[in-house]
């Protein structure tokens, strides 16, 4: 394209270099100074005693967890989905929720798992005991499951919906059978949406605070809630941004996992 | 051509839609409760909307959220859509994908991070937590996603509207205001709602960078919440979803009639 315009271009380049690369450059920084503002790699040497990998551990588990129950539900649901008459008005449906506010969604759980909400009455009229579901792991990894499933469900959908049915088709005819159609056509030709998929569910997996502390008490710690920890509670950013720097690694090594490729195009 | 659903697939998927909106329609339902709980309905009762309004501090933080959406939203696809145009602009292939990468850093950023990040910068740089950090902040983590919006209507541009445009004598201002933007209008416009809605949606960054003083929704949500049940939040819930739907009515149209204009230049 012939046209240009540095001026305009300006403001767009002044944003990425104050709140793109200064940021990562100042909490890689700060990862290196300790309580009294002085250098050291004291903060790193914390990060790989038992404590602090145990946390990572169990973080990367949940955030696991999360991903799968996302995946195995959202696959067949965008799958449905796309066969529906008015599809796009469907997956409208389903985006829906996910405009309403996560806080008040997350706040919502708290009611319903509570000890006198709803899943404790069905519970009891089946015999059981009223148990408190708030506070545990279970009910954690649920409301996750249930934040992410729209953001699961939408790229899935685009990449079945951009699926050329005569490949389906083709396939039927040529003698596969549905099984085999599904795993040698459908999911290499989907591969990129549910690759996105699991982007935008385990990064926000792994760094999810409100959730641990609205939903699971102070049960599940995830490196989210730890950086919240060191640097609105314990006001020690060094270490903060420590946990940070390891965030911000895996989050590259996410990405070049679920790259997509490039395929011709202007772009 | 399409196979009809079997009752099965149907089954699964009116259990998906049941699950994704019981938690929102409770919520919605034990706002008109005139117990205190969330655990058995009493009676009707609009108090607890009444008590939103009757909240000063409340409307506030409502009032607050609002313009620091639109705001920033404002802002944001201005630079945005400025920045997807100088990304088109770039002709080194190279840069041109390095900066693409930057862009995308944001999104995919977790936003806790984003949020230590920023309050760092902010503190360095001397910002005085509140209403305009928060702003700012809205600001950056909105912009590329305003450009992941209207890059996609810039590349299906053709590019001999705009030679035709700078050999009939338009100047590069006249292009961009001319010729670019009414085009990209609708990946513009799809941007913004996009920018608004993230700024509404958003927690994690402005629970980080607000400071005392200051507050939006979702913090002010958090520590409702977290001192316990409190039906007033149920009542914001009823509100919030009315104008969710609203905007996501609107979002579908404007989406659907440039789905409609995009498929006529084809």
């Amino acid at each position: 394209m012939k046209f240009k315009s540095k001026g305009a271009f300006l403001p767009y380049l002044l944003w990425i270099a104050l709140f793109v690369i200064a940021p990562i450059g100042l909490v890689l920084y700060y990862s290196m100074l300790n309580l009294n503002g002085e250098f050291t790699l004291g903060n790193y040497k914390n990060f790989f005693t038992s404590a602090y990998l145990a946390m990572t551990l169990t973080s990367f588990w949940y955030a696991f967890l999360i991903t799968f129950f996302t995946l195995i539900i959202s696959y067949p649901t965008a799958y449905l989905l796309t066969k529906t008459k008015h599809k796009h008005l469907w997956l409208m449906l389903i985006i829906i929720p996910s405009w309403i506010n996560l806080l008040l969604k997350t706040y919502a759980f708290i009611g319903i798992f509570g000890l006198y909400g709803p899943v404790n009455a069905i519970m009891n009229l089946l015999g059981f005991d009223p148990t408190q579901i708030l506070f545990t792991d279970f009910s954690f990894v649920f409301v996750a499951v249930y934040i992410f499933i729209p953001f699961m469900i939408i790229p899935i959908f685009n990449a079945l919906d951009k699926m050329n049915p005569s490949l389906i088709y083709a396939s039927r005819d040529l003698g596969a059978s549905p099984l085999t159609t599904f795993r040698r056509v459908i999911v290499p030709l989907t591969i990129q949406g549910v690759k996105s998929g699991i982007q935008v569910t385990f990064i926000p997996a792994l760094s999810l605070f409100m959730i641990t502390r609205l939903i699971a008490g102070n049960k599940v710690i995830t490196l989210g809630t730890a950086i919240e920890q060191q640097f609105l509670v314990a006001q020690n950013w060094g270490m903060g941004s420590t946990i940070a720097v390891f965030l911000i690694l895996i989050m590259f090594a996410i990405m070049v996992f679920t790259r997509t490729k490039k395929k011709g195009g202007r772009a | 051509m399409r196979s009809k659903l079997t009752t099965k697939a149907k089954v699964y998927l009116a259990i998906v839609f049941v699950i994704l909106y019981a938690p929102i329609f409770y919520l919605i339902f034990y706002s008109f409760n005139s117990g205190g709980s969330m655990g058995s309905f009493e009676g009707f009762t609009l108090e607890h909307y009444q008590a939103v309004f009757d909240d000063n501090r409340l409307l506030v933080i409502l009032i607050n959220t609002v313009i620091v959406a639109l705001l920033s939203g404002l802002i944001a696809t201005i630079i945005g859509t400025l920045g997807a145009v100088g990304i088109v602009s770039l002709r080194n292939e190279k840069l041109r994908s390095i900066v693409l990468s930057l862009n995308n850093i944001l999104i995919v950023s977790p936003d806790v991070v984003i949020g230590a990040s920023f309050l760092i910068l902010f503190t360095m740089i001397g910002v005085k937590l509140g209403f305009t950090s928060v702003v700012i902040s809205h600001i950056a983590f909105s912009i590329p996603i305003v450009v992941l919006m209207v890059l996609p209507k810039i590349l299906e541009m053709n590019t001999n509207l705009i030679d035709a445009a700078l050999d009939l004598g338009a100047s590069r201002r006249e292009v961009l205001t001319r010729v670019i933007i009414p085009y990209i209008k609708p990946g513009i416009l799809a941007g913004f709602f996009m920018a608004i809605t993230y700024s509404l949606d958003d927690f994690a960054v402005t629970f980080f960078v607000t400071g005392n003083g200051f507050s939006t929704l979702s913090v002010e949500i958090y520590s409702m919440a977290r001192a316990g049940i409190s039906l007033t939040v149920n009542a914001i819930s009823g509100l919030v979803f009315i104008v969710t739907v609203g905007i996501v009515i609107m979002y579908y149209f404007i989406t659907m009639r440039s789905r409609k204009t995009g498929g006529s230049t084809q």
